[in-house]
């Protein structure tokens, strides 16, 4: 296991490096002069040569993208100037903030949807399966900024239950009970839609694995029920919802960026959205590669849970 | 007579545990060095166990799956590329799994259109004629043209594979286990339909499959294959009558049959083909083995007139 | 076509969706000659009206603007770029799926590598950075979201073309001659473009949804022009105060997906062809049971099958599997049942503890006794408490019906513990015990193996093993050597053979192979469409068969040793069970049939050897 692990992290390193390939050409296409734009009257020809420099913007593209990669391995990401601070420190202040948010999130979908769609196949055409239906196809139409907006004007402004927005009080916050208390409305709403996707996908691997031969085998041995669904069924289902799990972890990281601007949510989400609209292109490039380079390590993981679950891969 | 198919030192072996860089880590050798002869208007049946490499032999053949070594000759010509359209003129191959051959989105017509189009390309009228002839020699009726695959059974799925191949006009039909997807009264039905066609249109036959009591009906030869070696070959009512190779006859006694006994006692599967034995692939299993069994691999050679048997103790008849 | 619409519009939830879209787009169509206001003028005095105000149905926003106006102009906005968005990424991404996974080898890896680096993007991060590249604007949105969906669509198509390019017929078509051009156009894209239309029908929702967010974030379509997503972004200030603002284009991006999704589904549905046999239902515990009256007991065996009936309800069509099967078995005897396929012989077995798939299998008739008890119609915890405990089953593809992601030492020791209760250190010296029964060599260390590690003789030992493993006192085997080797299956004959013996267990060994019968067997029951047509001792039905089909079946197998020869072959093919003929179904097939045959029911005649034929070729005797 110790070595598929780590066969898994060396063979990433490949794909790291093409992330940092692609988000590099994709910032090198931005037309015009972005020393310029960072210094907009200010711009003189001496000025903007000189921040150039600064900014590693000179020389031929593989140049500039191996001193980006260069300082990027040194840990270096460069400084925002509009925030004026070094682009780590604020991309790990804000990635943080989004870690809860993502996480508790994604911990609600992996588990509503498992459930839902378990129950939904347990009980096919019943009324348990179409009420988990009904719900779930709500929940992948609504979008999510959307959703986040009503559950405000209803819990926040009508009924008063939770706060409106942020991620502590004000006044007097800052303790777990009112994290949570913030956290509770992004968190559903955000998960909303990868729960949906979760339970259709677990229906269907259920239904699918509930007609195989060995589960007619295990009924056969006289296997409780309970024990078929939960135990040999479902078992057999993960197989094919954990990379699922995977990929619906992207989306929930995903649809953090609209959760956090509605519920105003200081995470990484707002921040590339606020970064990209005042073009601070070194912010953006940073915060883009490090949230995909935690995405990658993430799938290695699923990838480790996969290789646990199934024998046949080999290790 | 004259030759009709000739292989010499046909061999196929696949890479397991490839790597990016470099030499694979091993080879499996799906099928050794072998030579076949098929004489004109013969039925040549070859038996075998899963894994004994008939299927690789059997598409190398037809040029499906290029070979690792040897040659292959058909009718005189030696076809040195593995391609399927050069091939079909002369050799073409029918599937197992009768539904699987044909596409589930193409009616009939447009299948057995296919081979005339691009291989003769015939005129649509010539096309038109030849098709309804196809099919009368299949036994299938004309009303069945404009229908898909999925509205057949699987007799009837195989008598449509059957016409496919003979579309092309070959000299020889490779028939890869023709009947092992069919229920017994259709099986009859199938072999009696290529016992006809054979006689009609003058073909060779290679008769693949696992069943040999199916084999000996069809056959005037018959080829053993072990672990991908010929371990025997020789006239059909001799090879399963009087076998002189030990598996040959571990076959032929496991074949069940009514008012014969459960054969008891005989344990042992095939060995791992990633770690093939040293010597005789069967040693293992053969409880005549010896010393030099496990030692050397046994060359096929004559045994008795025109029966051959790749054992270092041949059985006596 | 025509079946393609009817299925789409019996799945009631997609005609809801159907019409719902229908009239979304006919608005939005109809939207520049409607009599609509100007959507961006602005009138300062008339801000954020409420619904209903004269003159503005839907009231008007922070600029005054009517909503309604701008929310036709925003809905055709939004729908021609998700629209847009969903073809060019489908196109694109089933291209280079089809290519990737018909190519193979190099090519494929090289495609799939890519593919897979820009998947490692949680998505959004992709086309923000594609944004933040072009610059914000609602062509660039676009852009950015079918970019970011096309690896999706490879990863999809490649999948289904890999599958397909295996198949036998592909290599059928490069017999016949077709080149790679050819086989792509013509053999594989019929193949896989209704995936590619269930695919797009099922992602167009998601991107309206992903255009309208990145309009809602500032990024997609830059004022005055709206579309939904900015809507509700510059709703979204003014919130708490002018709600309306904000629900009136939330819920008709809400309208919009779900009648998408709803009537992507159908099409879905109505093009999969598994859903169309209504083939994905899942079994339940135990076989449906709708039985009018409990048939007496016509024998005293230790199973009791009496006229048993079990049929498949698919749709409308009723496929009458088997109609009316009786059959005693006694203990420790070996009773053979054989047929070709759908010949009911495995339904027949699987009725005995309730194990037909159902849906759509259900027991219509008759009663299957265990010691006098009758389990149809039990209760499902006693049908559990005996199934595998004193009926135990060894079914045919021991790979299949191994469970692949448990070790065989878990799954035999389950066996036991279903119904025993006893230690797991018990269990396992139980287990050891039963692998060594079944001649496993090196028995402990093949308890932590999975049955992928096995050979497919070593799995079939294993299932015998858990058949074993509470010593019941019916095995049920059910073509247990069809899959295996012809001298592997030797092997595990003799193993039953002995194991029966030893432990004095009664058998019931479906197959479809004489031989077999031959050699194992003490009694033979043959089936055809449903039914036993003959019945008795192996040696004198097979020596001397009374039936027709009997006879002819036996007739046209060759056996080894017979030479080169014609085969008899029966002509025609077995009835469909779902339009069987009245009096005997063979009749038709049938040298010897005469008007009669094909009248009234012919009953099944004899005492220890019983035929069903009004013109049988032997006696069998009161």
């Amino acid at each position: 296991m110790g070595r598929y692990i780590l066969r898994r992290l060396i063979s990433a390193v490949p794909v790291l490096l093409g992330i940092t390939v692609i988000v590099f050409l994709i910032m090198a296409m931005i037309p015009g002069d972005p020393a310029a734009a960072i210094l907009g009257s200010y711009a003189t020809p001496d000025n903007v040569a000189r921040l150039n420099r600064e900014l590693g913007l000179e020389g031929p593209l593989w140049q500039r993208y191996l001193l980006w990669l260069w300082h990027l391995l040194h840990g270096d990401l460069g400084r925002s100037y509009a925030l004026n601070r070094p682009v780590l420190d604020e991309v790990l202040e804000r990635f943080s903030a989004t870690l809860v948010l993502a996480g508790a999130s994604f911990i609600l979908c992996a588990v509503f949807g498992i459930l839902a769609g378990v129950v939904s196949a347990a009980r096919q055409y019943g009324f348990a399966d179409k009420a988990i239906t009904f719900v779930v196809l709500i929940g992948i139409s609504v979008p999510a900024f959307f959703l986040g907006m009503m559950m405000i004007l209803l819990f926040a402004v009508d009924l008063r239950w939770l706060p409106v927005s942020g991620m502590y009080a004000i006044y007097g916050g800052g303790d777990l009970m009112d994290l949570l208390r913030h956290l509770i409305m992004p968190a559903t709403a955000l998960a909303a839609v990868a729960t949906g996707v979760i339970a259709r996908l677990t229906r269907g691997a259920m239904l699918e694995v509930l007609r195989q031969d060995y589960i007619r085998t295990a009924r056969a041995k006289g296997v409780h029920e309970r024990r078929v669904i939960w135990g040999h069924a479902l078992r057999a289902a993960m197989v094919s919802v954990i990379p699922v799990l995977g990929i619906q972890a992207g989306f929930v990281l995903s649809g953090a960026v609209y959760i956090e601007t509605v519920f105003q949510w200081p995470g990484i989400g707002r921040m590339l959205v606020d970064a990209i609209l005042k073009r601070d292109i070194v912010l953006v490039q940073g915060g883009v590669v490090f949230v995909a380079a935690c995405y990658v390590l993430f799938n290695i993981a699923v990838d480790v849970a996969q290789s646990l679950l199934d024998p046949r891969i080999k290790t | 007579m004259s030759v009709m198919l000739q292989t010499r030192d046909l061999s196929k072996s696949f890479p397991v545990g490839r790597r990016l860089l470099g030499a694979p880590r091993g080879f499996v050798h799906a099928l050794r060095p072998t030579s076949i002869t098929v004489e004109q208007g013969e039925t040549l049946g070859i038996v075998g166990e899963s894994g004994c490499g008939k299927s690789t032999l059997a598409r190398m053949l037809v040029g499906l799956m290029p070979p690792s070594g040897g040659s292959i000759e058909i009718d005189g010509t030696a076809l040195d590329r593995a391609d399927p359209a050069v091939f079909g003129r002369m050799i073409q191959y029918v599937f197992q799994d009768p539904s699987g051959c044909l596409n589930p989105r193409q009616t009939i017509r447009q299948i057995l259109d296919a081979p005339l189009r691009l291989l003769y390309r015939m005129d649509a009228p010539a096309r038109a004629a030849r098709i309804a002839e196809l099919l009368d020699a299949v036994n299938l009726r004309a009303e069945f043209l404009d229908r898909y695959p999925h509205e057949f059974s699987g007799g009837q799925a195989q008598r449509i594979g059957i016409a496919r191949a003979l579309a092309a006009a070959p000299r020889i039909l490779v028939l890869d286990e023709p009947v092992s997807a069919l229920d017994v009264s259709v099986q009859a039905q199938v072999l009696n339909l290529l016992a006809d066609l054979k006689a009609q249109l003058d073909l060779t036959y290679l008769f693949i499959s696992h069943d040999l009591a199916v084999v000996e009906a069809v056959s005037d030869r018959i080829v053993v294959l072990y672990f991908g070696t010929v371990v025997e070959s020789g006239p059909a009512e001799r090879v399963f009558a009087s076998p002189r190779h030990p598996y040959t006859k571990l076959l032929a006694d496991s074949a069940p049959a009514v008012g014969r006994p459960l054969l008891k006692g005989a344990e042992g599967e095939l060995p791992d083909p990633l770690n093939p034995p040293p010597g005789c692939a069967f040693a293992s299993r053969c409880p005549a083995a010896t010393e030099i069994c496990r030692r050397d691999t046994p060359p096929l050679r004559i045994i008795d007139g025109d029966q051959f048997a790749a054992c270092h103790h041949p059985l006596a008849p | 076509m025509r079946v393609f619409f009817a299925l789409l519009f019996r799945n009631r939830l997609a005609g809801i969706g159907g019409v719902v879209l229908a009239i979304i787009v006919a608005l939005v169509l109809l939207t520049p000659v409607l009599p609509l206001q100007n959507p961006d003028v602005t009138a300062m005095g008339d801000r954020f009206l409420r619904p209903l105000s004269p003159g503005h149905l839907l009231g008007t926003d922070a600029l005054g603007r009517d909503l309604l106006s701008r929310l036709l102009w925003g809905t055709r906005l939004s729908l021609a770029v998700g629209f847009a968005a969903a073809v060019a990424a489908g196109l694109i991404g089933s291209a280079v799926g089809i290519i990737a996974g018909y190519a193979g080898g190099r090519i494929d890896n090289a495609i799939m590598r890519f593919v897979d680096m820009l998947m490692a993007f949680p998505y959004i991060l992709l086309a923000l950075a594609i944004v933040a590249a072009l610059g914000p604007g609602l062509m660039n949105a676009l852009i950015a979201v079918a970019a970011v969906n096309v690896p999706f669509f490879a990863r999809n198509i490649r999948g289904i073309t890999v599958g397909l390019a295996s198949r036998d017929f592909i290599d059928a078509a490069r017999l016949s001659g077709k080149g790679h051009v050819r086989i792509v156009l013509t053999e594989l894209l019929p193949n896989v473009l209704p995936v590619i239309v269930i695919a797009m029908s099922t992602t167009i929702g998601w991107m309206i949804l992903e255009t309208a967010g990145l309009s809602f974030l500032g990024l997609g379509s830059q004022p005055p022009q709206a579309d939904l997503g900015s809507m509700l972004g510059e709703a979204r200030a003014a919130m708490i105060s002018a709600p309306h603002t904000s629900v009136v284009p939330g819920v008709m991006i809400f309208l919009i997906v779900m009648s998408i999704n709803l009537l992507g589904d159908g099409v879905r549905d109505a093009l999969d062809p598994r859903l169309k046999s209504g083939a994905l239902t899942r079994p339940m515990a135990a076989t449906r049971v709708a039985r009018r009256n409990v048939p007496e007991a016509q024998g005293s065996g230790l199973l009791q099958i009496d006229d048993l009936e079990a049929q498949f309800h698919v749709g409308r069509r009723v496929y009458r599997a088997v109609n009316g099967v009786s059959l005693s078995i006694a203990p420790g005897e070996c009773v053979g049942l054989i047929g070709e396929s759908g010949s009911g012989k495995s339904v027949t077995a699987l009725s005995v503890m309730g194990l037909v798939a159902s849906p759509p299998g259900v027991i219509t008739g008759g009663a299957v006794r265990l010691a006098d008890e009758d389990l149809i119609g039990a209760p499902y915890a006693r049908l559990r408490a005996l199934r595998g405990n004193k009926v135990a089953y060894v079914f045919q593809d021991p790979l299949s019906t191994l469970h692949p992601l448990y070790r065989v030492g878990d799954q035999l020791t389950e066996a036991i513990t279903s119904h025993h209760r006893i230690s797991a250190h018990e269990a396992r010296e139980r287990a050891l015990k039963l692998l060594a029964d079944v001649r496993i060599p090196n028995p402990a260390a093949r308890l932590s193996a999975y049955p992928h590690e096995l050979s497919g003789g070593m799995r079939q030992r294993i299932g015998i093993a858990m058949a074993l493993a509470n010593e019941p006192e019916v095995i049920i085997a059910d073509e247990p050597t069809t899959a295996l080797d012809v001298t592997v299956q030797a092997q595990v004959l003799a193993l039953l053979d002995d194991l029966r013996r030893r432990k004095n267990v009664a058998i019931v060994f479906i197959t479809h192979d004489f031989g077999i019968v031959g050699q194992l067997c003490d009694r033979v029951a043959v089936m055809y469409a449903g039914r036993i047509v003959e019945e008795g001792p192996t040696e004198r039905v097979l020596s001397d068969p009374a039936h027709p089909y009997t006879r002819r079946l036996i007739a046209c197998v060759p056996e080894l040793g017979g030479g080169r020869r014609q085969l008899p072959a029966i002509p025609g093919l077995p009835p469909a069970v779902d339009q069987l003929p009245e009096g005997c179904a063979f009749a038709p097939r049938c040298d010897r049939a005469t008007p009669d045959c094909a009248q009234g029911e012919i009953g099944l005649r004899g005492s220890l050897r019983k035929v069903r034929c009004i013109h049988p070729e032997a006696e069998v005797g009161a």
